[in-house]
C-alpha cells in the first residue's frame, strides 16, 4: 500500500467504449467508519444502469463494508459515520444524507446476503414479505408478484406446487434464489449481491450466475465476491479494492486483460491476495 | 532397545499415576451428584407414602376443615390458579415489552447498561422483600386489600426479572442476517419486530414465562407478607361471571389462600394426620411445578421444529 498513486478510474473512457452505459449511480469521495475506524478511504466510482458491477479484492478490504453503504445497512448499528456522497440517478438523491430515510433507501435498493437467509415462514409469504411492508393487502395482486418474482429467480418450477411449504425446507440453492425473488418482487433500481454463492456448491454458483447474467437486463446489480473467476464471468465492470481504498475501476476485460494497475495484476494473477 | 522398553515404562507409569486423578475425580463428582438426586428422591418418597392415601376426589373439591380427614385443598388449588393468571397477565406483557425495548429499541449507552445489570439483579433480590414492597405499595398505598390482585402483581413482579431475561436471550439467539433480512426490504424497527423478532423468539419467551410461573406458583414468603389468608372456606367469584362490566372482575378483589400456605397451615398442626394433608398437597404442588416444566419443555421443542437457523 506504500506511494499508491490516486485510483485509476477508467469511467470516461469505458463509458465512451460502451456508450449504451448510463451511471445509474455514483460514488463520490466516500469514507465509512467503524468507531474510530476507517473502513473505506475516499472512494469514488459510478455504478453503470442495467450493467453487473463487481467489487472484489482480499478479505477486509472493505468490499461488503462499501456494498452495505448502498442500503445503509450500517445505519442499524450505532457508533457507524458515513463521509462523502452516494448519488442515486435520475433522480439526484445522495442516499446517505441523512435527510434520507434509510428505509425509502431500502425500498429502492434490495439487497441478497453472503448466507441464503430466508424467513421460517412459507415459500410464499418469503417472497410477498417486501410487499406486505410496504402495505400490499390484494391477494390477486400479491399472487401475480410473488410468481413474477420467482419466475424471474428461476424457481416458479420447482416450489409452485408447494408455495405453502417452509422455507427451510428447500435446498441452500434454492434458499439463496428464493432471497433473491424476494428482493425482486419489490422491483428495486439496484440489486446488491454480497457474496451469494460462498456458502453454495459449483452447480447452485453455477445457477445463481446464470441468474445475474439474465437479471442485469432489467436491473442494475452490485456484487461482491470473493471469487475472481466469478468476476470474470459475470460482471461488465470490475472495482479492485485493497485496506479501503479503491485501486481501480475499469471494464472487466481490462481490469483481467490487462489492469494499469500493478497491484491489481498481482491480485488478479494470484501472486498477491 | 532397552533405552527404548525404559522409555516406555516410564511413559506408562506416568499415564497410570495422571489416570488416578481422573478416577478420584469422578467418585467427588458421582458423591455431589448423589447428594443433590437422593435428597430429592428419599423426599419425594416420603411425600408420596405419607400423601398419597390421602389423594381422592374430595381431597379437591373439599374446603380447609377442622377434621383432618374431610379438609380439602379445593380454595387452595382455585387461589393458586387464579393468583397465576393475575401473575401471568402482569409478567408477560410487561416483561416482553421490556425485554423488546432493551434489545431493538433502547440505545447502547451507559443509562441501558445500568438498567440491564438492576434488571440481571432483580432476579437475585429476596422473594419476601418483594413481600414488603406489596405490601407498602398494593395493600395500603393503592388499598388493593389483601387480595387475588395484590398477590397476583407482587408474584408478577417477582418473576418479571426472569421474564425479561428469557425475552432477551430469545431474541439474541434470531441471527442478525434474519434482522437485516427484514430491514433490507424496507421493514421499520415495528415490522421487524412483530413480523419477526416476537414470532421467532415466543419459543424462548415461552419457556421462560412458564419457568418463571412454576418459580412463582410456590412462592410462600410474599404471599404471607401480603396477608394470604391460612383458612378459608369460600370460594373468590368465579372469573368474569359478575355483572359487567366493572362486575367481570370482582374475582380479583377476593381474598384467597394458595397452595404453599395450605400446606404451611396444615404442618403447623400438632395432629399427624395434617401433615399427611400437607405431604398431599405438596405432592400435587410438586405435580403442577413438573408438568408446567414438562409443558415449558415441550413448546419449546414443538414450536423450534419450524425455526431453525
Amino acid at each position: 500500500m506504500v506511494g499508491t498513486p490516486a485510483p485509476e478510474i477508467a469511467s470516461v473512457t469505458a463509458a465512451a467504449a460502451r456508450p449504451a452505459a448510463a451511471a445509474k449511480s455514483e460514488t463520490k469521495a466516500l469514507s465509512f467508519y467503524y468507531g474510530a475506524f476507517q473502513a473505506l478511504k475516499s472512494i469514488s466510482m459510478p455504478i453503470y444502469e442495467k450493467k453487473v458491477t463487481a467489487l472484489i479484492g482480499p478479505s477486509g478490504c472493505g468490499k461488503s463494508t462499501y456494498l452495505r453503504c448502498f442500503n445503509r445497512m450500517h445505519d442499524l448499528y450505532p457508533g457507524n459515520r458515513y463521509e462523502g456522497q452516494i448519488m442515486l440517478y435520475p433522480d439526484n438523491t445522495n442516499i446517505l444524507n441523512p435527510v434520507v430515510d434509510p428505509i425509502e433507501v431500502r425500498m429502492r435498493i434490495s439487497m441478497v446476503f453472503q448466507k441464503p437467509n430466508p424467513f421460517p415462514k412459507s415459500i410464499y409469504e418469503n417472497v410477498a414479505y417486501g410487499l406486505r411492508v410496504r402495505g400490499e393487502r390484494k391477494r390477486a395482486l400479491l399472487d401475480e408478484k410473488v410468481e413474477d418474482a420467482l419466475r424471474g429467480a428461476a424457481l416458479w418450477d420447482e416450489v409452485k406446487n408447494r408455495l405453502n411449504d417452509l422455507a427451510f425446507n428447500l435446498s441452500g440453492g434454492q434458499q439463496q434464489r428464493l432471497c433473491i425473488a424476494r428482493a425482486l418482487a419489490t422491483d428495486p433500481e439496484i440489486l446488491l449481491f454480497d457474496e451469494p454463492t460462498s456458502a453454495l456448491d459449483p452447480i447452485a454458483t453455477a445457477s445463481i450466475e446464470q441468474l445475474i447474467a439474465e437479471l442485469k437486463a432489467k436491473i442494475t446489480i452490485l456484487i461482491v465476491t470473493h471469487n475472481m473467476q466469478q468476476a470474470a464471468r459475470v460482471s461488465d465492470y470490475t472495482a479492485y479494492m485493497y485496506l479501503g481504498e479503491l485501486i481501480e475501476f475499469d471494464a472487466t476485460d481490462t481490469i483481467f486483460i490487462k489492469p494499469k494497475n500493478k497491484q491489481t495484476e498481482d491480485y488478479i494473477t494470484g501472486r498477491f491476495g | 532397545m532397552s533405552e527404548q522398553t525404559a522409555r516406555l515404562e516410564s511413559i506408562r507409569a506416568l499415564i497410570i499415576r495422571h489416570k488416578r486423578w481422573d478416577v478420584v475425580f469422578a467418585m467427588l463428582g458421582l458423591f455431589a451428584l448423589m447428594v443433590g438426586v437422593l435428597t430429592f428422591v428419599a423426599l419425594f418418597t416420603q411425600m408420596v407414602i405419607d400423601g398419597a392415601p390421602r389423594l381422592s376426589w374430595d381431597f379437591f373439591t373439599n374446603f380447609p376443615s377442622r377434621k383432618p380427614d374431610q379438609a380439602g385443598i379445593l380454595s387452595a388449588w382455585v387461589g393458586s390458579t387464579l393468583v397465576m393468571i393475575v401473575t401471568a397477565a402482569t409478567a408477560v406483557p410487561l416483561g416482553v415489552g421490556a425485554g423488546v425495548y432493551l434489545e431493538e429499541y433502547a440505545p447502547k449507552n451507559w443509562m441501558t447498561d445500568l438498567i440491564e445489570i438492576n434488571v440481571t439483579n432483580l432476579a437475585g433480590v429476596p422473594s419476601i422483600v418483594y413481600g414488603l414492597l406489596a405490601l407498602g405499595l398494593f395493600v395500603y398505598g393503592f388499598g388493593f386489600g389483601q387480595s387475588i390482585l395484590t398477590a397476583g402483581l407482587t408474584l408478577g413482579l417477582l418473576i418479571l426479572p426472569v421474564v425479561i431475561v428469557a425475552t432477551r436471550e430469545a431474541i439474541r439467539s434470531i441471527p442478525a442476517v434474519i434482522r437485516e433480512g427484514a430491514y433490507a426490504l424496507g421493514a421499520t424497527k415495528w415490522q421487524t419486530t412483530s413480523h419477526h423478532i416476537l414470532p421467532y423468539s415466543t419459543p424462548g419467551i415461552m419457556t421462560g414465562v412458564i419457568i418463571g410461573m412454576a418459580r412463582a406458583i410456590g412462592e410462600t414468603a410474599p404471599v404471607i407478607t401480603i396477608g394470604a389468608l391460612t383458612f378459608i372456606a369460600f370460594l373468590p367469584a368465579a372469573p368474569f361471571t359478575g355483572d359487567p362490566p366493572a362486575g367481570l372482575l370482582d374475582w380479583v378483589m377476593s381474598p384467597f389462600t394458595v397452595m404453599p400456605i395450605q400446606m404451611f397451615n396444615w404442618t403447623s398442626r400438632p395432629e399427624a394426620a395434617f401433615h399427611h394433608n400437607a405431604a398431599a398437597a405438596g405432592l400435587v404442588l410438586v405435580v403442577m411445578t413438573l408438568s408446567m416444566n414438562a409443558l415449558a419443555i415441550y413448546i419449546r421443542y414443538r414450536l423450534r421444529k419450524s425455526i431453525k437457523w
